[in-house]
């Protein structure tokens, strides 16, 4: 029988149902995994003993009383970017390093609702900015395939942590493929629903025309049950889609009779390594044995999403970002002589470099003389991308192909040159650009690291994107894999 | 496309950024091969196509303007670095 932490959460949600565990025992399990492998990892930056212990006898009573929902005395991790009321929230910046959230995100009262536990929050690339969880003020995370190498971000945390067992399932947030890339990297399924999808509120603001909050867990039926509680309109996010939320893990059981598959010609070409190309192509070649049929398609300026992401998203953050003022919440220098000292200084202290940069690439484009070349000019590339996904979708059912160019790169490799940094997110950014449903399956490893296979559904295309996921994992095993210093 | 260090200062300045004169010198070259690398977008023909700035199209909701929200100041000012009487303190503005 497969262990506790190697479990998925549908495996898990069946034992609590069986009676074989209780959610408190279940939650020591994993509680006691954190503190014997997270020193090596750094996925946590904290750890939410307490108050998982809390829920976990409260999701027992309420299965003793024959009220448990499927979710109820689940563990999960929570990304620290999602405000979880009375604890603290740092974003993996020294911005927020003391910041203790008065209230609950929408996406941890949903699942608190549901009956789930909080195992801890999540280390990430400094509010949410970078591709590797090396620009956390709270240092990096390790690859638990590889300690040498990055776990991707900037949802890295989570994705290290459910890798290596130390929770089943995590939330994570995706603005230009901070889900579905750290997955691909660490062997995991990661969800990037549609924009609107699911409420952002209470999850600190990157981009907000691109911010996408979702999960990584070990298949897509867990993906399935996290979003069936997770999405739905909420009036305080006034971007969050009134849209009905489908049963998501029912859609899972009725893929489409004959699908069309896209494959983007351009995802092939000369920035793929050949290895993880070979990779993807045989996966490909698994879903036309289940009967699917492939069609090449051509997203003609989709190489344009990484330079229109670094126009659309900096300038955003710049805005989002200047809430952090050192006045109403978070880091306040010493001593300020003068109101623009404050702000200066609280922030030259309390952002790090990539932040900075991010925020100052943010504020050129936007600035006086330059809109119209920057800003203006990126929103109608823009069109042009979302218009080449849309003319795709006309012809075929879902796109795949790879997530990723090259599988987990050692840390510091591309911490020099960040426009190399940048481009690890080539094939994940125009989905968000788009504001399209992706998601990142395992396929395949090359040289002892896992490689993703992305899939992407035209809007609100959850129901056949995850089906799709499922029907692979059905006819393979890549997706239960873990790596063996922590099976 | 490169930058000088007085421009680098300019647009730290528009962002409320302190920078060390390490920092300046840094972020110039870094700076500049991001505004390089997004100057690829000044190739494409983009005449007649409408701005994007939401990726569902959709108009931003309304909502009756009513009085929702409980009184949270306290809650609030929790994290505030510096507060008297409900009121956040910050160095003096006018003498």
């Amino acid at each position: 029988m497969t262990t506790l932490h190697a479990d998925t959460l549908a495996g898990l949600a069946a034992r609590l149902a069986r009676g074989e565990c209780s959610s408190v025992e279940l939650t020591r399990h994993f509680l006691a995994r954190i503190a014997a492998h997270d020193d090596g990892l750094n996925a946590f930056i904290s750890v939410l003993e307490t108050r998982a212990l809390a829920q976990a006898e409260a999701a027992d009573r309420c299965r003793a009383r024959g009220e448990a929902g499927p979710l109820t005395g689940l563990p999960i991790a929570h990304k620290d970017i999602f405000c979880a009321r009375d604890t603290r929230t740092t974003c993996g910046s020294r911005m927020l390093e003391s910041f203790v959230a008065p209230y609950d995100a929408a996406v941890v009262a949903r699942l608190d609702a549901a009956g789930v536990v909080t195992l801890g929050k999540t280390n990430m690339d400094e509010f949410a900015m970078g591709s590797s969880n090396e620009t956390s003020y709270f240092g990096p995370v390790r690859n638990p395939w590889d300690p040498s190498r990055v776990p991707g971000g900037s949802s890295g945390g989570s994705a290290a942590a459910v890798a290596a067992g130390l929770a089943p399932a995590a939330t994570g947030t995706d603005t230009g493929g901070s889900i579905r890339q750290p997955a691909a990297l660490t062997g995991l399924t990661g969800l990037k629903p549609t924009y609107g999808r699911v409420s952002r509120w209470g999850m600190v603001a990157f981009a907000s025309s691109l911010d996408q909050a979702g999960t990584l867990t070990r298949s897509a039926e867990d993906a399935a049950l996290l979003l069936s509680a997770m999405a739905g309109a909420d009036a305080r996010d006034s971007t969050s889609v009134e849209a009905e939320v489908p049963d998501y893990r029912a859609a899972l059981e009725t893929p489409p009779e004959r699908l069309r598959i896209g494959v983007p010609r351009n995802f092939f070409d000369d920035g793929l390594e050949e290895a993880v190309a070979v990779t993807v192509r045989e996966a490909l070649a698994e879903f036309e044995r289940q009967g699917a049929e492939l069609v090449e398609v051509d997203l003609p300026n989709l190489p344009l999403s990484v330079p229109t992401y670094y126009v659309v998203a900096p300038a955003e953050a710049s805005s989002n970002l200047s809430r952090f003022d050192g006045v109403r919440f978070g880091h306040r220098c010493e001593d300020p002589q003068d109101l623009l000292d404050l702000y200066e200084r609280s922030r030259g202290e309390g952002f790090g470099a990539e932040v900075k940069r991010r925020i100052m690439t943010g504020t050129y484009v936007l600035s006086a003389g330059y809109y119209d070349a920057y800003y203006l000019k990126a929103q109608q590339v823009r069109q042009l991308i979302t218009a080449d996904f849309a003319r795709a979708f006309e012809a075929v059912d879902l796109l795949m192909g790879p997530t990723t160019p090259t599988p987990a790169f050692e840390l510091g490799a591309k911490t020099a040159d960040p426009v190399q940094m940048y481009l690890n997110d080539i094939y994940t950014i125009g989905v968000n650009l788009a504001g399209l449903p992706g998601i990142s399956i395992p396929c395949g490893e090359v040289t002892g690291l896992p490689v993703g296979l992305q899939i992407v559904a035209p809007h609100f295309g959850e129901p056949a994107l995850l089906a799709a996921a499922h029907r692979y994992q059905q006819a393979t095993d890549w997706h239960l894999r873990m790596p063996s210093a922590y099976a | 496309m490169s930058l000088t260090n007085d421009q680098v200062r300019g647009i730290a300045r528009l962002a409320r950024l302190r920078l060390t004169d390490e920092e300046v010198s840094e972020v110039s070259g870094k700076l500049a091969s991001i505004l390089e690398m997004v100057d690829q977008l000044q190739a494409t023909d983009t005449r007649e196509v409408v701005p994007m700035a939401h990726p569902l199209d959709a108009a931003q909701r309304l909502r009756p303007d009513e009085v929702t929200e409980a009184d949270q100041r306290d809650d609030y000012q929790r994290n505030a670095p510096q507060t008297e009487r409900g009121l956040y303190l910050v160095p003096r503005v006018v003498e």
